[in-house]
């Protein structure tokens, strides 16, 4: 009796435990996991369930996710379909109200903003097509500010104690990221129209944002990848109008890439994709940074 | 000085007609308009070469709204997810799969052995599911097999948030112990179950009951689920009794080694009653018998799984690593045959199984698999033959035997919703025959997005 009291106690307590602890976040992606540090500050703990190496469509509910979902008060998921394999296993196995959809605790970065690539008609003949438009949306910089704005809500709607911490917050990153985006524009404009060839069509944004012109992509379908036919096909396409670079994710696989290169006699650009993507891009500012000085670095 | 003849070349004007300056100020006017209508005409003009653009790029950008809303309205906005997923093979056997059995253990049940020979269309699953209300979810998977036949799997509703992550799941559902059991047969990495499924759970234990699960608040992931069943399902039976015939409790625990490795183990235990559990079998005489076993069958499943991918990124590599072993205890009564002679005595068993497998990605869409399964029936004692009333070869299903199969597998997956496998296996799962299998098979998904379980 006494040994069943004990566990119950101890039960108890660790039943008990998290409540007092800082706001329990699970982002899917390294980019809006980012956005929410910078926030949150030291108000939130933020596990991120992915990163840049890994293609996040292909990712299994593993049970280390399934644990952090249990526990997690607000989950930030890029949305839009992204995470369709795995984040709703996550949810349903998880048994935790607070973050099923619909509540607050369920945040999607692209519901707030207009995506691109919107297909007027879905078909898998078409490769893995997104209902709701293209998800790989934090690329444009000006998206994350949107984004950030409805986070900023909401984390002070969850966190109602803290909420004019996270308003103060949310304010000085607007600032900042206000006068970043005008750099990084004045930085990138020797990049408008330059024309460039991209691997899955996650890169689309960027070039929408700074006025690189896509030529081509080297799935011909999205999340099909290429055939040799379709290869040669594209090097003869692109004779006609030569790219001047290739843009290559961390997470990509790099063959075909270095093949087309090879061929049309443009560079390889590897970039981040998102933080921790490369060596230089440790949070979502140098994300950027980094970006630009890869793309401006692979100019002639 | 210059304030003079600013002050002088001002005054004519000063003298100039009123007529004149009206004039002037209706061409200034005049001029004022042509200009806005020249600027309203260019911007329609860039507007109109901007949706042009979208139109080319086929970005179509909804107006204002958010892009979640786009697809609501109508009746069919309820609708729930359906997927359907059609399978079927190709089978070329060295022995008769009529005769088929797994040598020293009692009979399960149809979901044995490699299946018929030649061209087979497997079961074709449906599977309809939505959330019913805020507090509910409902799934239900039916599957129509190549005989016409209509079975549902599963059909269960779970809830979507109870307290203190509790889950609970109710209706016909496969039971949460060991690994393989809850995963449907398209899942599976080869085209059958291994062994020990198929000996001790007719392939997959499905429970007409109640489950609930609770999962730990650590890091570190931690679950406990318990279920109470009708037991109709091997190895229990319907005993037209109250109460719960069949009960199971299993745990898993898992979680990650840095940003490669992911690993789940498990710990699970069932317990099923039986009441005149038929098996077919021949007597000392090769004449048809049917005999049957009553009592009670209890199970230990231990299940370890790990799986490897370089960065965590499984789209070029990825390695999964799995291996489970069950140990059984039956203790009951056996009668032998039922419809004739009609003698019963005292049976008891500890019988055990496991099997390994491995499966590799070694390029995008490729994997090749190896599995090896192995069976130990032991020494059922029964009492009939110890009292010798009847002789051992009075129940060949029974005799002493260590069944074991080989299994490798090729399978191209060329997008997430098709694959085709081609599997090869020396299986000794007879008491004194080797059968050579060959099997091709195809899979295809159709519809909803299907869950990446891990």
């Amino acid at each position: 009796m006494k040994l069943f009291h004990s566990m119950l106690a101890m039960l108890l307590l660790i039943v008990a435990l998290p409540a007092h602890a800082a706001l329990k976040v699970l982002a899917t992606t390294p980019e809006w996991g980012a956005l929410t540090d910078e926030l949150g500050g030291d108000k939130v703990n933020v596990y991120i369930a992915t990163t840049a190496f890994q293609d996040v469509h292909r990712i299994d509910a593993k049970p280390s996710l399934i644990a952090r979902a249990r526990s997690a008060d607000l989950v930030v998921a890029a949305g839009a379909q992204l995470e369709i394999g795995w984040l709703p296993v996550l949810l349903q196995e998880s048994g935790n109200g607070k973050i099923q959809p619909g509540n607050p605790g369920y945040f999607e970065a692209n519901a707030n903003l207009q995506l691109l690539e919107v297909p007027s008609s879905v078909d898998r003949s078409l490769g893995d097509l997104h209902p709701l438009g293209n998800p790989h949306a934090h690329l444009d910089a000006r998206n994350v500010a949107i984004v950030a704005s409805a986070l900023t809500a909401r984390l002070a709607q969850i966190d109602a104690a803290n909420a004019a911490f996270y308003q103060q917050r949310g304010e000085d990153f607007q600032n900042r990221w206000k006068a970043a985006i005008a750099r990084w524009e004045t930085q990138a404009a020797p990049l408008k129209g330059v024309g460039v060839v991209l691997i899955h069509r996650d890169q689309v944004y960027l070039c929408h944002w700074l006025g690189l012109k896509e030529l081509a992509a080297i799935e011909p379908k999205p999340g099909v990848p290429p055939s040799a036919g379709y290869l040669a096909e594209l090097v003869t396409k692109l004779a006609a109008t030569p790219p001047q670079m290739i843009l290559r994710n961390a997470y990509n696989d790099p063959k075909a890439a270095q093949w087309l290169a090879a061929r049309v006699h443009a560079p390889v650009v590897l970039l981040p994709y998102s933080v921790g993507g490369t060596p230089e891009a440790k949070d979502l500012f140098s994300l950027f940074d980094d970006t630009i000085n890869r793309l401006l670095g692979a100019l002639p | 000085m210059a304030a003079l003849l600013f002050g002088w070349s001002a005054l004519p004007v000063v003298s100039y007609a009123d007529d004149e300056v009206s004039t002037l100020r209706a061409e200034l006017n005049a001029l004022k308009q042509e200009h806005a209508n020249q600027v309203s005409a260019l911007e329609a003009r860039i507007d109109e070469i901007e949706a042009e653009q979208r139109a080319a790029a086929a970005l179509v950008t909804p107006a204002n709204t958010p892009p979640a809303n786009t697809a609501r309205g109508g009746a069919s906005a309820f609708n729930p997810a359906i997927s359907m997923i059609i399978t079927g093979n190709y089978a070329n056997l060295s022995a008769d799969p009529s005769t088929y059995r797994i040598a020293g253990f009692l009979p399960s049940g149809s979901e044995i052995g490699p299946g018929e020979r030649s061209f087979n269309l497997n079961e074709s699953e449906l599977t309809v599911s939505a959330n019913v209300d805020p507090y509910f979810f409902a799934n239900v998977t039916a599957s129509v097999t190549a005989d016409n036949e209509i079975a549902i799997e599963e059909a269960y509703f779970r809830t979507l948030a109870l307290q203190s992550s509790f889950t609970m799941k109710g209706g016909r559902f496969f039971s949460g112990l060991g690994y393989l059991n809850e995963s449907h047969s398209h899942a599976w990495d080869f085209v059958n179950q291994p062994l020990v499924y198929q000996a001790f759970f007719d392939s997959q234990l499905a429970q007409d009951g109640l489950q609930v699960k609770w999962l730990a608040p650590t890091d570190t992931f931690l679950e406990f689920g318990a279920e109470a069943g009708n037991g109709d399902s091997f190895p229990g039976t319907r005993r037209n009794r109250n109460g719960l015939n069949s009960q199971a409790l299993f745990t898993h625990v898992g979680g990650d080694i840095g940003d490669s490795t992911s690993w789940r183990a498990g710990l699970s235990w069932h317990n099923a009653h039986s009441d005149d559990r038929p098996y077919d079998d021949l007597d000392a005489f090769d004449a048809s018998v049917v005999n049957a076993f009553t009592g009670t069958s209890r199970t230990w499943v231990v299940d370890a799984l790990m799986k490897w991918a370089p960065h965590g990124n499984a789209t070029r590599h990825q390695l999964k690593l799995q291996g489970e072993y069950m140990r059984r205890a039956e203790d009951g009564q056996l009668e032998f045959d039922t419809l004739g002679t009609n003698l019963s005595g005292d049976y008891r068993s500890h019988q055990s199984g496991w099997y390994v497998q491995g499966v590799y990605m070694f390029q995008p869409r490729w994997r090749i698999g190896a599995r090896y399964d192995a069976m130990d029936s032991g020494n059922p004692s029964i009492a009939l033959v110890q009292s010798g009333a009847l002789s051992s070869s009075a129940f060949p299903a029974l005799l002493s035997a260590t069944p074991e199969r080989f299994t490798i597998m090729l399978d191209w997956s060329p997008s997430e919703f098709s694959r085709l496998r081609a599997q090869y296996a020396w299986d000794e799962a007879r008491l004194d025959e080797r059968d050579r299998q060959f099997l091709l098979q195809y899979i295809y998904a159709i519809g909803a997005h299907g869950a990446h379980k891990f």
